[in-house]
């Protein structure tokens, strides 16, 4: 595999990748040996360019990149901006990443590789990439902590503060999203099912439905928190009034995904009102009822953050965002937004999985890649 | 068309009548109160029902207190007033249309680049996923206030972050739309011996359209989401963010009602120019209406 | 047509479908479409009558007003000597649509046990009658598969079983094999013709295929369109054991060529009348 000719895209990225390793040694050469581990590799970056004459294994280029993101990350001075020749390093494991990632992809389409797994690490790749560059232009051109701080000061905050984080996750995540979620879903499947089976109050229905969906309903936060005070209901009720609609809109349009010659069928066997919604037209609307709980997910975290901005007992992601803004302290708002991500995916992902596993008859869920 | 009509309207006479309903049961603590203040003692509920419908900040405003303060903040004040919702709900479209063209641009940027390499596919299109869990909107002011630590202010860094929530759904529905050419409608293509250029505009581009514009649908309501959030943190700016945000300062409840309304407003303009526009120019590519 | 008595070598039972002067009219935006028209038509137990014409002709029509998914505007119907509503709700037939539409949520044995759910069957009973109706379609090993996992002729057979695995006496069947290649589908007939004889059931079959309908069936109604109605009624002469290579006799070829007169026939009739 590692005969293959470069594509022309490939070729460019190792010309800019180890013309930056041989640009960074030179740049490096007033005071050699002083960072010994990134002069090896400005010295391997810029050997690389042997490919030109003989090919290199795409693993070298892995290789490359990781010894040039660790050569960086042990190099960076605790304080000041970092010297040229260490942006030349930032350019060259960024181009080798990029090489590798490229010839990685070519590698897996072209069937050397095994899919699962190798496709895996294409995206790590990027994202500690992307970690990486974050670290090093954040400490190295002195961006104030104020308006980013790198990636370990974040690190570091979490751990300090995982007391209040935990109890912000409780207040916000446990108490507001979670019923606010149940509440606003069931009760748009509820009033859903029970409109379904009148086409005077779905063609009623829908056209309102559809159009709250597209409304700024989080605007109803202050005048949740008057009526339902500081604590966590008022989010609650937040969360109800988003989630609410895009369940009914998609329930009310599931029902309707039974084909014709399906509901014949129960027409046949006399089959009543209850056991055709039973049997044909729910499971039948599946797909489109766990479209809506993936949205309403998403949507649902964010209801309750922003709700928070409108006043909460002292306690609560929202709260914590708010207040860490006005205090300078950034890294604990990164912290926070950091727990907020990883819980929404994780609802996410929760809410995926066991979509996978109830409509694992749908051709989106047994087909290929998602 | 009265058989669409008439249900919609019935649904939302109902509405309105149960909103009346609550005004008065919501409004009617409060009125007692008052009522008692001023000695006033077996108020006929006619005369009960009228009073909890013209309270001065009311739990719930009645439908008419909320129109006529649309009518007074609009109609009725120079347009350049600072209390003009006019005015406010300028602000507000304003970073909402540009957030929504940076965001439409690069959603269909990235997507044509994530369907011609499949390197980018396979490390982008995870990343962009993750990058909408990210809560935006629930750190939308935040973003607002580091921006303009730096010298951001004003329009940019609201429409930032419409950009930021529209680009998604855009990258989305082109990358699935510019896939959606049949294996056979590519095949003939190949017979033709049709260049990457011309395959791209003679058949990707025309079969993405659909796609297209209910992406750009979903990316202009949400827009206007993350520019009311987005203003949200900065009380002098204006936009109807800052409305909400003042008048739930002030507990009045007619301006934040009012400010929603016009909100719900523009986002329903919105949405129907971008449906006008998809209904023209699918209309254009043989579709039928 | 008026009324054609039974010639043929079945019993003689009271009429399990009686038509007179059948109508059906579907008012569209421009004109009326008659859909049917005069329809006189009884059909006795044990028969196996085709229904064939080209498309409009009202032979889908006719099958799906016999199970009350469509309601006559005009004449009287009777299925079983009841109303075809009342007919519907004693499941008196089961019917084969076209597509297989097998619920791609349940297994196949749980597709066949569906009516038996809804009719109220024991979990036994259930189970005992998908196992045999499993079995006379030739699908046993198959219950665990969902039905995305087979083959289109396979789905059809477990469509054929969920019709017939309560146990109606008339089986109704709309182009079921239409999707299907020729060598699944003359598979698929000679089996059906098996199955015919072991369970002595009524079956009405709309096809638009001359020798399908010559080889299954007792009795050939051709339709014509543009009013849908009958135009002729052929009884076949071929002995009711019936090997593949019967389609090559003299026999079979001869009432071949009746059906295709009556159906050119139709054909003529109507660009005289337009």
């Amino acid at each position: 595999m590692n005969r293959t000719s470069l594509t022309t895209m490939q070729f460019a990225l190792a010309l800019l990748a180890s013309g930056a390793a041989a640009l960074g040694l030179v740049f490096s050469l007033p005071d050699p040996g002083s960072v010994p581990l990134l002069t090896v590799f400005f010295a391997l970056g810029a050997a690389a360019m042997v490919r030109l004459i003989r090919p290199i294994n795409l693993w070298f280029d892995g290789a490359l990149m990781l010894l040039g993101a660790v050569a960086l990350l042990l190099a960076l001075p605790q304080t000041g901006a970092m010297p040229a020749h260490f942006w030349w390093a930032l350019v060259a494991s960024w181009a080798f990443a990029w090489l590798f990632v490229e010839r990685l992809s070519a590698a897996i389409r072209a069937g050397h590789l095994p899919e699962t797994g190798t496709g895996l690490v294409i995206p790590v790749i990027f994202g500690l990439a992307l970690l990486v560059a974050w670290e090093v232009i954040t400490r190295g051109a002195n961006v104030p902590p104020v308006l980013l701080p790198p990636p370990s000061a974040i690190g570091a905050r979490f751990m300090a503060e995982t007391n209040i984080l935990w109890a912000d996750f409780v207040q916000t995540f446990i108490k507001s999203v979670l019923p606010g979620y149940a509440i606003g879903c069931l009760a748009g499947l509820a009033v859903a099912i029970a409109v379904d089976r009148s086409p005077f109050l779905k063609a009623g229905v829908m056209p309102i439905g559809n159009f709250m969906s597209a409304l700024p309903i989080i605007g109803i936060a202050p005048i949740m928190v008057m009526w339902f005070g500081f604590d966590w209901q008022s989010k609650a009720a937040v969360v109800v009034a988003m989630t609410f609609f895009p369940m009914l809109v998609n329930t009310v349009a599931g029902l309707n995904a039974a084909s014709a010659i399906e509901r014949d069928l129960m027409h046949t066997y006399a089959a009543n009102n209850w056991q055709t919604l039973m049997k044909l037209r729910l499971p039948a609307a599946g797909p489109f009822i766990f479209n809506a709980l993936k949205i309403n997910s998403t949507l649902a975290l964010i209801g309750a953050i922003v709700a928070e901005f409108f006043g909460t007992p002292i306690v609560g992601m929202g709260f914590r965002i708010s207040t860490g803004v006005g205090r300078l302290a950034i890294d604990l708002v990164w912290a926070e937004i950091a727990v907020a991500a990883v819980a929404g995916s994780a609802f996410y992902g929760v809410i995926a999985l066991i979509e996978r596993g109830v409509t694992f008859w749908h051709p989106s869920v047994r087909g290929g890649r998602a | 068309m009265a058989n669409r009509v008439i249900p919609v309207l019935t649904i939302l006479l109902a509405i309105l009548a149960f909103w009346y309903a609550a005004a008065i049961w919501m409004n009617a603590p409060w009125q007692d109160r008052l009522n008692a203040r001023a000695d006033l003692v077996d108020v006929p509920f006619a005369e009960f029902a009228a009073q909890t419908w013209a309270q001065d900040k009311p739990v719930l405003p009645a439908p008419h207190q909320v129109v006529s303060e649309i009518w007074n903040a609009t109609v009725a004040l120079e347009i350049t007033s600072r209390r003009s919702l006019a005015y406010h709900a300028w602000i507000t479209l304003s970073a909402t249309l540009l957030g929504f063209a940076f965001g439409t641009v690069l959603g269909v940027a990235l997507a044509v680049a994530i369907i011609h390499n499949d390197a980018s596919d396979r490390s982008l299109m995870p990343w962009i996923i993750a990058s909408q869990t990210i809560p935006i909107l629930a750190i939308a002011p935040m973003v607002v206030v580091g921006l303009g630590s730096v010298g951001l202010t004003g329009l940019v860094p609201k429409a930032l972050i419409s950009m930021y929530l529209s680009f998604f759904p855009v990258v989305v529905g082109m990358v699935k739309g510019l896939r959606s050419p049949e294996a056979i409608q590519l095949d003939l293509l190949r017979t033709y011996d049709a260049n990457g250029w011309q395959v791209f505009w003679k058949l990707r581009w025309p079969a993405a359209m659909p796609f297209l514009f209910a992406s750009m649908k979903v990316g202009i309501a949400i827009s206007l989401i993350g520019a009311v959030v987005a203003e949200l943190s900065n009380a002098s700016g204006g936009g109807l963010g800052v409305r909400l945000l003042t008048g739930s300062y002030n507990g009045q409840t007619v301006q934040i009602w009012a400010a929603l309304f016009i909100a719900a407003g523009l986002a329903a303009v919105l949405v129907a120019i971008v449906g006008a526009a998809e209904k023209w120019v699918n209309g254009r590519m043989g579709a039928r209406a | 047509m008026s009324e054609t008595s039974s010639a043929t070598a079945c019993t003689n039972g009271p009429a399990v479908i009686r038509a007179e002067n059948l109508g059906l009219t579907f008012p569209t935006g421009d004109g009326d479409i008659v859909a049917l028209s005069d329809v006189n038509l009884t059909i006795e137990k044990g028969d196996f009558v085709s229904f064939i014409g080209p498309s409009g002709c009202g032979k889908t029509t006719f099958l799906r007003t016999i199970a009350d998914l469509e309601k006559p505007t005009s004449g009287t119907l009777s299925v079983n000597g009841m109303s075809p509503e009342e007919a519907r709700k004693a499941r008196a037939y089961g019917y084969v649509f076209q597509a297989a539409a097998l619920y791609p949520w349940r297994t196949i044995e749980k597709n066949i046990a569906l009516p038996l759910e809804i009719m109220g069957h024991s979990a036994g009973e259930q189970a005992e009658r998908v196992k045999r109706t499993m079995e006379l379609v030739n699908l046993s090993g198959f219950e665990k598969k969902y039905p995305w996992q087979l083959s289109g002729g396979m789905q059809q057979r477990a469509s054929i079983a969920r019709a017939l695995s309560f146990d109606a006496d008339l089986l109704l069947m709309d182009e079921p094999f239409g999707a299907l290649d020729e060598i699944v589908r003359d598979h698929l007939n000679s089996e059906l013709l098996k199955l015919w004889a072991r369970t002595e059931k009524t079956i009405c079959f709309v096809t638009h295929s001359i020798p399908e309908a010559v080889y299954l069936s007792t009795r050939i109604v051709v339709m014509s369109p543009r009013p849908g109605r009958v135009t002729d009624i052929i009884e076949s002469t071929l002995p009711r054991d019936r090997p593949l290579d019967i389609r090559e006799t003299p026999e079979f070829l001869a009432i071949a060529a009746r059906v295709r007169e009556g159906l050119r026939a139709g054909h003529s009739y109507e660009e005289g009348s337009v």
